[in-house]
Formats: C-alpha cells, structure tokens, sequence
C-alpha cells in the first residue's frame, strides 16, 4: 500500500483496542532540497486524545502537522488517517506525492486545519466562512450549514460578527471565527499551527479558551504551539521535537516536571 | 469644519464597514460649500453660451445617425470588454500558475497585443485576414459568410484580442497577488481545485483587479473610434459624417466629446458599485 519500506515493522501498530486510532505517523521524514527538517518521527493520536507539539523554532514541529494533511508531502514514512492508509508515488527526485488526489480531498476535509495566520478567506463574511466547506466540499444543504455556522459562531462568542468581513475583525476574533470554520467540518481531528503566535498578547487568552474548551469536551487535537504553560493544562500527551526527531515525549506532568534530556530542561528554562 | 470631520471618523468603531463618501453625511453636503457652487455655475453658464452661441440646427437631422451610433459604440464596448475579460481570465491564470506550454503562448499573446498599435491589429485582421476569405469558394459558400463580409466581426475580433490582451497582463498579476494562505486554507481543507478557483482564487483575483480593469475599459471605449476606420458607423464617425455634409466642424466634436463623458461617467459609477459588493481591506 505504501511506498515506505518498513511497514511490517512498525512498531506502533495498535496493541489495544482502546480508541480508534484517528491519526497514525511513523518513521517521517521531510526534506526540503539538502535540509532534513524531519528525520523519522513517529505519532500515534487515537480520538480523545490532545498531543501538544513544542520545540524551538527549526524544530520541524509545524512541517511535521503540515506533513499530516499534505500541505506538505513528506519525503518518506507512514501516515495513516482515520484507519486510512495514504498510497504516495515517487516523483523520480528523491520526494514523493500523494497517488490519489481525490483521497487526499477527502481526508483534508475530516481534518480542522487552524493556521497561525487565520486564512480566513477575505472576501467572505464571518458565516460564509464558516458554511463555505461544508457546502462546497461536503455537499451539506445551505440552510443546515447556516444553522450549524451560527451555533458554531456562538460557541466562539462571535454571533454578533456573522455578517462582518475578517478585515474588520481583531486578531483574536479571526482566530476564533477560524477555529469555528475548522468545526463546521466536523472534524476527526482538530490541527493547530501555532494558533495564537501570530496574536497580540491581550488576545491570546480568548483564543486559548476556545480551545481549552474543545479539549474539555474530548476532541481529539493536534496542537503545535510555544505555549507551554497552556500546552500542560490541556494535553494528554506531549511532544518535544529538536533539530526534526522527537527529542523526548510523554505526559504533560511527567515531560514538563521531570524533563530528562538535557535540551528539552534547558528548552523548558528558556521560555517560561 | 474639518476638525468635525476629523473628530467623527476618529469615533468609527474599527468593527464597522467603512464609511462611503456618499452615504456619509457630513461628506454628502460638500458640494454645497462655495467654492463648489461657484464652479458649477461657471460650469452651466458655459454649457449655455455653447447652446445659444453656436449652431445646433443640423442636429434633427442627424438624430437617429446619433443614436445608432451611440448604440453602437456602446454594445461594441460591452461586448468586446465581456469577452475580452472572458479571454483574460485563462490567460492570467496560464501565467500566473499553468504550466510552461500554457503560460509560455500566454504571454507571447500578450506581449504581441500590448507591443503593437490597436489600429494596426485592426487593418490587419480587417484588410488581411478580411481579404483572403472571399479567395476560398467554401468560405464564400459558409453559413458564415454574410457576417465575414461585413466589419463589425472584424472590429469585435480586434477589441476583443486587444482587451484580452491587456486584461490578461492584469489578471497575471491579480491571480498571483492573492496571498498564498488564502489557497492553503482553501488546499487544507479538501477543496478541488477548481473549486477553489471558481470560489476562492478567481473572486480575490477579481476584485484586486477592478479597480485596473474600470480604468482600461475606459480605455476601450476611447479606442473604439477606430473601428470608423473600417467602416463601421460608430458614435465618432457619425460627427465627421456631420462635418462632411455640412462643413460644421466644432459643434459634432462638442458633442462627441460630452457623449465620450457621459460614458465614461457610467462605466466608473458601475465599476464602483461592482468594487463596493465586497469591502476593499482584502488581505
């Protein structure tokens, strides 16, 4: 099925049947001409789960989340999604490209992708935002997709924005009108690109809420992010990427209390 | 009063829809102020010394030659600027993203329209092209036929090849300064891509473009007189028609010229109306 060489040796098959697996990576490897940004990381996200993604800036964190609905093709390696292996093809150059453009539509749908710079499409208004993928992508009737927008814009605290356009709306209310957009999908699994990097510091906390909230209630989440006090409140598992491996991974209470590795204590050091 | 002014606008909540001058209402009583009301009396007094100073008398006769032409240069605008836009869209679009076999013919066209003389594309599909048909009996005998002998087909063509020509320059530019993240967001989740260029990329294209595309289609109605080269009866011919019959040179170029602005006026006033669908902080 897939063009990695590994597959019957990977170690992260599913051992229990605890949770479904939502997002399965193994063995990633990414590379931009000579510059190896990933070199072999492995992810298992099964649904419920939150895993937070940090490390310094180079680290690979937000290539690695890229990687995972091929807004980047990785070099190599394993991605399974929703139980569903992704067949990729060799371009002859060393890289490789998703077989099936169609399969790659259709898993990017189930994804709820929340970039750090919003994207939110200008020329919409909040609502036509929110109801422009499921109405355009999945087929939903016009009217359910309004009905399902303007409770997902509640949810955000922004049912008064609906009909203004992103260009009038703070940082802070793109974002979260952004992470609405990303639920009118109902996603399988939420992506979070550094979500509040770009914000200025006073906004940062309405949209760490929102997403706080969406942890509470059991979605399951990818979330790249620099904040680490935020990062231990809310995620079941984290990851701590360095130079494009996984320098060290674990509970939130285990990899921030007692780090092990020496990077990862002085990584803790420098930004808190 | 500027200080009013200046103290409103500082009290528009950043949240709100921009304020357009004429639905302002400290903006819409400024014509009102002295300057103004002097300047548009010198403005009628001229148009009414033009009317009872020079001669007016053969304009009944003229009337319906007016009109026709009038009509014509019109529907010769809407039309050529319609499918010339339709035309651009592909052509910025193989520049901007297509692939080399695409983007390279491309940009060979529109450097061969912009790089040569409207009127000289015109002479040359009009006496060039124009003249080889009738050599070839099973063109004479198409269906065709009766619309490739006359001109107008000629002066559509050449309008049509020029505004596309331009047009395609513009959307190069307007397809390419759409920021990236707006199709990323549009790649991230699931769209195809033509979606994404029917309800992403195309409409942001679009509006950049407008203000740039209201500006040449101005310049396409002012290129129109040239199709009176090859014999279509346009709005500009119907004045040297006046000056030939009746040695009346002014008055017609008078008249031509207030019909250009009056055009003109209309062509912005709807180009406006078209860039206010959407408010204009895009990206």
């Amino acid at each position: 099925m897939t063009v990695s060489d590994a597959v019957s040796t990977d170690p992260l098959q599913p051992q229990s049947a605890e949770q479904a697996e939502a997002i399965h990576v193994w063995n990633l490897h990414k590379r931009f001409g000579a510059l190896e940004v990933l070199k072999g990381v492995s992810m298992t996200a099964r649904d419920g789960d939150v895993v937070a993604l940090i490390g310094g800036s180079g680290s690979g964190k937000s290539t690695f989340l890229r990687c995972i609905n091929f807004l980047e093709n990785p070099t190599s390696g394993v991605i399974r999604i929703n139980g569903e292996d992704i067949e990729m093809v060799s371009d002859g150059a060393g890289g490789q490209y998703p077989a099936n453009r169609r399969q790659i539509e259709r898993i990017r749908s189930r994804l709820g992708m929340v970039f750090q710079n919003f994207n939110l499409w200008q020329h919409m208004t909040l609502l036509q935002n929110v109801i422009e993928v499921p109405v355009h992508v999945l087929g939903m009737k016009r009217d359910e997709a309004i009905a399902i927008g303007e409770q997902l814009l509640e949810r955000v605290g922004l049912s008064a924005k609906r009909d203004v356009y992103p260009a009038y709306l703070s940082g802070g209310q793109q974002q979260r009108g952004a992470i609405a957009r990303a639920l009118a999908i109902q996603p399988r699994v939420m992506l979070f690109d550094e979500p509040t990097s770009a914000l200025d510091p006073e906004l940062v906390g309405e949209v760490l809420k929102v997403i706080g909230d969406l942890a509470k209630e059991g979605r399951t989440m990818l979330l790249v992010t620099h904040e680490m006090k935020f990062a231990r409140e809310v995620a079941s598992h984290v990851m701590y990427l360095h130079n494009g491996i996984v320098e060290e991974e674990g509970p939130p209470e285990e990899l921030f209390g007692s780090p092990k590795s020496e990077r990862l204590k002085q990584f803790i050091r420098t930004v808190s | 009063m500027s200080k009013l002014i200046a103290d409103t606008e500082i009290e528009i909540p950043l949240e709100t829809f921009p304020i357009h001058k004429d639905t302002d209402p400290a903006q819409r009583n400024e014509w009102k102020q002295p300057h103004r009301i002097i300047l548009i009396l010198i403005g009628l007094a001229l148009v009414g010394s033009a009317i009872f100073f020079l001669r007016w008398d053969w304009l009944p006769n003229y009337g319906d030659l007016i009109l026709q032409g009038l009509w014509r240069t019109i529907w010769i605008l809407c039309v050529t600027v319609f499918l010339g836009f339709l035309l651009a869209v592909p052509l910025g679009l193989a520049q901007a993203a297509g692939p080399a076999i695409l983007a390279i013919p491309a940009r060979w066209f529109c450097t061969i329209i912009r790089g040569t003389p409207l009127l000289l594309q015109l002479w040359l599909l009009y006496y060039g092209l124009g003249s080889l048909f009738p050599q070839y009996p099973w063109i004479r005998g198409s269906e065709l036929w009766p619309y490739l002998r006359q001109a107008w087909p000629y002066a559509v063509l050449a309008l049509t090849l020029s505004y596309a020509g331009y047009e395609g320059e513009v959307m190069r530019g307007a397809f390419a300064g759409v920021p990236k993240g707006q199709l990323e967001a549009a790649r991230a989740f699931g769209m195809r891509r033509f979606t994404i260029l029917r309800r992403i990329w195309l409409p942001q294209a679009i509006h950049r473009a407008l203000p740039t595309l209201a500006g040449e289609a101005v310049l396409q109605l002012k290129s129109t007189p040239l199709v009176a080269t090859i014999t279509v009866v346009d709005l500009y011919s119907v004045a040297s028609r006046v000056r030939q019959d009746t040695f009346i040179t002014y008055e017609p170029l008078l008249l031509l010229a207030a019909g250009y602005l009056v055009i003109t006026g209309i062509i912005v006033f709807l180009f406006r109306r078209l860039e206010r669908l959407v408010p204009s902080r895009l990206g």
